[in-house]
């Protein structure tokens, strides 16, 4: 592979070197260890629910709920917590609930016929609206069973020095990168973003995949979900406002393409970084929290402008 | 009399194909054109040069008397040229009104006259003896009434030369007279009219002359008096034979496929049965429901009754995965939106219908065995190609049709379905494709071949069957089988 085909396969990767190599000459203290440890811990939620998040799209659909299912499930893992399930228990209820969320989002879009964004807009709002009633409003402790500690450990903790949530991360991403890539699911995903009545007529069972992708992005919004409530040893109810679009501006960033068909797990992973990278050097750098956004946006716009007149020129 | 619109030596060739060859024609006015010919035979071509919507590539067009050229539909429309089309070109959102005003909606200081545009609109409608409401919402409208609104639209255009494509096509028996009756109208206040349709019995009824093409030729014009059903006939089928249909003889297995009395969307009670070891041809003019035959049997379109049997046993198929599961492989005539991923690779397209043959129980893909068999296809249908790994999208007709039909021979099928497989496909690689039926043929496959072109149609199949508006009105043998018979059966159901 040549240095040109490289680097156009690989623009969102180069964007984040250009950008740490910028942030680095302007603060001598960003690339330091703890700093980059703080960076991929703060990035790993973005991530997780982004890698979700990027089967949807790939399939061309997109997936507003994440938030409120983040939420949702963050509010019934502190419950079971509290009442001292054992963590696997716990872990694994939640996220089948997650799943479940997901896949009745899915469900309905292939069954009714109702677009993705106006379906998951629908299970955004019932889903909140769920949690806050759910919750009463008010936070739920993981209370103070032994579970709780062990619980907190798996969202705060560190094996081998490296934070929990960033090795979840890594492991989400494998899985990702391996369905995506060698299983029929995968190559059933991009066939129906690239064509869906080709897919249709190829004998690709198009209702099943499409509850799976939204499944897959349900229980990883619920995993993610699990690290915050871990982390703050409570649920809130408004937890996750706006993480859907945190994760769409990842899997953007990571160049995977809206009108679905294409798209790496990788690239996602590349998303979130930036955006973890630019939150943390503007921060760093104490720049005020009104110009972070639109610093983000910025960016954003910028990579995605660079994007398509590579396609245009291609 | 001086003709009105008058074309000379038209020539119109698209990436490479030349449609039209020095075509000329006539447009008297009091008078109606009946234009005929095959499918494919340049009609809708040659018309949309008239109405401007494409551009010639040589030749001349006078428009009373003067030589005129047209760079889009609106130009020819404000001089007095209207196309009813075939496809209906009205957005169904909009009331009937709208749609009859569409983009020339007359104002006042900005504001729409909606008044007026209602009554003109009812006063057309009224002329087509329709009582419809233009304040209705197109969509509601049977196809048949957005038919008559189309027309309507033309007829509110004034336009001096009115080309109706196909008009009749979705219109019952009484919408059409009400038509006649409207162009027996048109051509008293001296309009030039171009009819063209399937139906040559209409020609015969309402135009003065014919004209006739094939292969992008005219030829034939003269008027209608002059010429009987069976000779215009003839002209339109009289291509030439050629030795580029090496037709195989093979002795055919026994019964594969039998299809009993089958009923979908398109067509209805059609019922055959085809061997394995032979290939079965369908002719049939556009819209008589042989590419919804061909779907209902592989499962994409919902089959209303009847039965299918493969080898005797009768079976459920009610979606393409249990269609690709009962042996079935269907290669689309519409590779574009049906067929191929065009963004995809010409592997990850190779691969898909038969992709379960190469995942294990865990659904995890053998990428290895899958490439050897995908490479095997490449070098086995010579596919010109950079690399498995090229997109779809950068390869020639001829080549997508090959990844194509190599997508569908990958499960193994038993019965494979072929609609239009050389559409769109150079001369070097229709021979492939022709032999390549050959080769499955010998190897017993049962091939269900589905073409507009005859002798194609003649030089590769063992048996014809014609549908005619949904319904099968002919069956030959290779034998008996010739053109002009074939288009006696494809019209007669018309």
């Amino acid at each position: 592979m040549n240095i040109k085909q490289f680097a156009s396969d690989n623009k969102s990767l180069i964007g984040l070197i250009i950008l740490m190599v910028l942030v680095s000459i302007a603060n001598a203290n960003f690339l330091g260890v703890d700093n980059m440890l703080n960076i991929l811990r703060q990035t790993s939620i973005n991530a997780i629910i982004a890698m979700g998040m990027t089967f949807v799209i790939i399939t061309a659909g997109i997936d507003l709920s994440v938030g409120s299912i983040l939420a949702f499930a963050g509010a019934v893992c502190a419950s079971l917590i509290a009442a001292d399930m054992p963590l696997v228990v716990a872990l694994v209820m939640t996220i089948a609930v997650g799943a479940a969320l997901g896949a009745t989002s899915g469900t309905i879009i292939s069954f009714f016929n109702v677009q993705p964004f106006i379906a998951t807009l629908v299970a955004m709002t019932m889903i909140r609206g769920a949690t806050l009633v759910y919750t009463e409003g008010r936070p739920i402790s993981t209370g103070s069973f032994d579970v709780a500690e062990s619980f907190y450990q798996f969202g705060a903790g560190y094996t081998f020095g490296v934070p929990n949530p960033v090795i979840v991360a890594a492991v989400v991403f494998l899985v990702c990168w391996f369905v995506l890539t060698h299983t029929k699911l995968g190559r059933y995903v991009y066939a129906i973003g690239g064509n869906e009545n080709v897919a249709r007529l190829s004998g690709v069972n198009v209702t099943a995949v499409k509850i799976s992708v939204f499944a897959i992005s349900g229980a990883l919004a619920a995993l993610a979900g699990i690290i915050l409530t871990a982390r703050l040893e409570s649920a809130q109810p408004t937890a996750g406002l706006g993480y859907e679009l945190d994760a769409i501006a990842a899997v953007v960033l990571g160049g995977t393409s809206l009108m679905g068909g294409r798209g790496r797990i990788f690239g996602t992973i590349i998303g979130a970084l930036i955006i973890g990278v630019l939150n943390n050097a503007l921060n760093i750098m104490d720049v005020s929290s009104y110009y972070q956004q639109i610093a983000k946006g910025a960016v954003i716009l910028l990579a995605v402008v660079v994007d398509s007149r590579g396609k245009a020129n291609a | 009399m001086a003709a009105l619109l008058e074309l000379n030596d038209i020539h119109k060739s698209f990436s490479g194909v030349h449609v039209l060859k020095s075509v000329g024609m006539e447009i008297h006015p009091g008078r109606a054109v009946g234009l005929a010919g095959e499918n494919g035979a340049g009609k809708s071509t040659l018309m949309k040069i008239i109405a401007g919507i494409y551009s010639r590539d040589a030749g001349t067009v006078r428009y009373k008397g003067q030589e005129v050229t047209y760079s889009n539909a609106r130009q020819a429309i404000d001089a007095g040229i209207a196309v009813i089309h075939q496809e209906l070109n009205l957005l169904p959102e909009l009331s009937v009104a709208e749609n009859i005003f569409l983009g020339r909606e007359p104002t006042r200081m900005g504001k729409i006259q909606w008044d007026y545009v209602r009554s003109e609109s009812r006063k057309w409608l009224e002329a087509l003896k329709q009582k419809i409401d233009p304040d209705a919402p197109l969509g509601t409208l049977s196809i048949a009434q957005q038919q008559m609104v189309e027309i309507a639209r033309a007829l509110s255009l004034n336009a001096e030369v009115i080309i109706m494509d196909e008009p009749t096509d979705a219109l019952t028996d009484i919408e059409a007279k009400i038509l006649f009756d409207v162009v027996a109208d048109l051509k008293q206040q001296g309009k030039g009219l171009v009819f063209i349709s399937h139906r040559l019995g209409e020609i015969f009824e309402i135009c003065e002359d014919i004209a006739i093409l094939r292969d992008g030729q005219m030829v034939h014009t003269g008027p209608t008096s002059q010429i009987t059903e069976n000779d215009l006939i003839r002209h339109m089928v009289g291509r030439e034979l050629s030795d580029q249909y090496p037709f195989v003889p093979a002795q055919p297995g026994k019964i594969r496929l039998e299809v009993e009395k089958l009923s979908a969307k398109g067509f209805s009670e059609v019922s055959f049965s085809a061997r394995a070891g032979e290939v079965v041809g369908f002719s049939g003019l556009v819209g008589a429901g042989r590419t919804e035959l061909a779907k209902a049997i592989f499962g994409a379109n919902h089959i209303t009754g009847g039965t299918i049997k493969i080898d005797g046993q009768p079976v459920t198929i009610a979606n393409p995965r249990q269609g690709i599961a009962n042996h079935i492989g269907y290669v689309t005539e519409d590779r574009k939106s049906e067929g191929l991923i065009q963004m995809h690779s010409v592997g990850e397209n190779m691969s898909l219908t038969g992709l379960s043959k190469f995942t294990n129980r865990f659904g995890v893909v053998n990428r290895t065995s899958a490439f050897i068999t995908i490479d095997e296809f490449v070098k086995a249908f010579s596919i010109k190609t950079q690399s498995a790994a090229s997109l779809v999208q950068n390869l020639s007709g001829g080549n997508q049709q090959k990844v194509s039909i190599a997508k569908s021979l990958i499960p193994g099928p038993r019965i494979l379905i072929l609609d239009e497989p050389t559409r769109g496909v150079d001369v070097g690689a229709k021979r492939e494709i022709y032999s390549l039926i050959n080769t499955l043929k010998a190897e017993g496959l049962c091939i269900l071949l589905i073409s507009s072109d005859m002798p194609e149609l003649l030089g590769i199949s063992d048996r014809v069957l014609v549908l005619s508006n949904g319904k099968l009105t002919g069956e030959f043998s290779r034998e008996e089988a010739d053109q002009e018979s074939i288009m006696r059966c494809a019209v007669a159901g018309q």
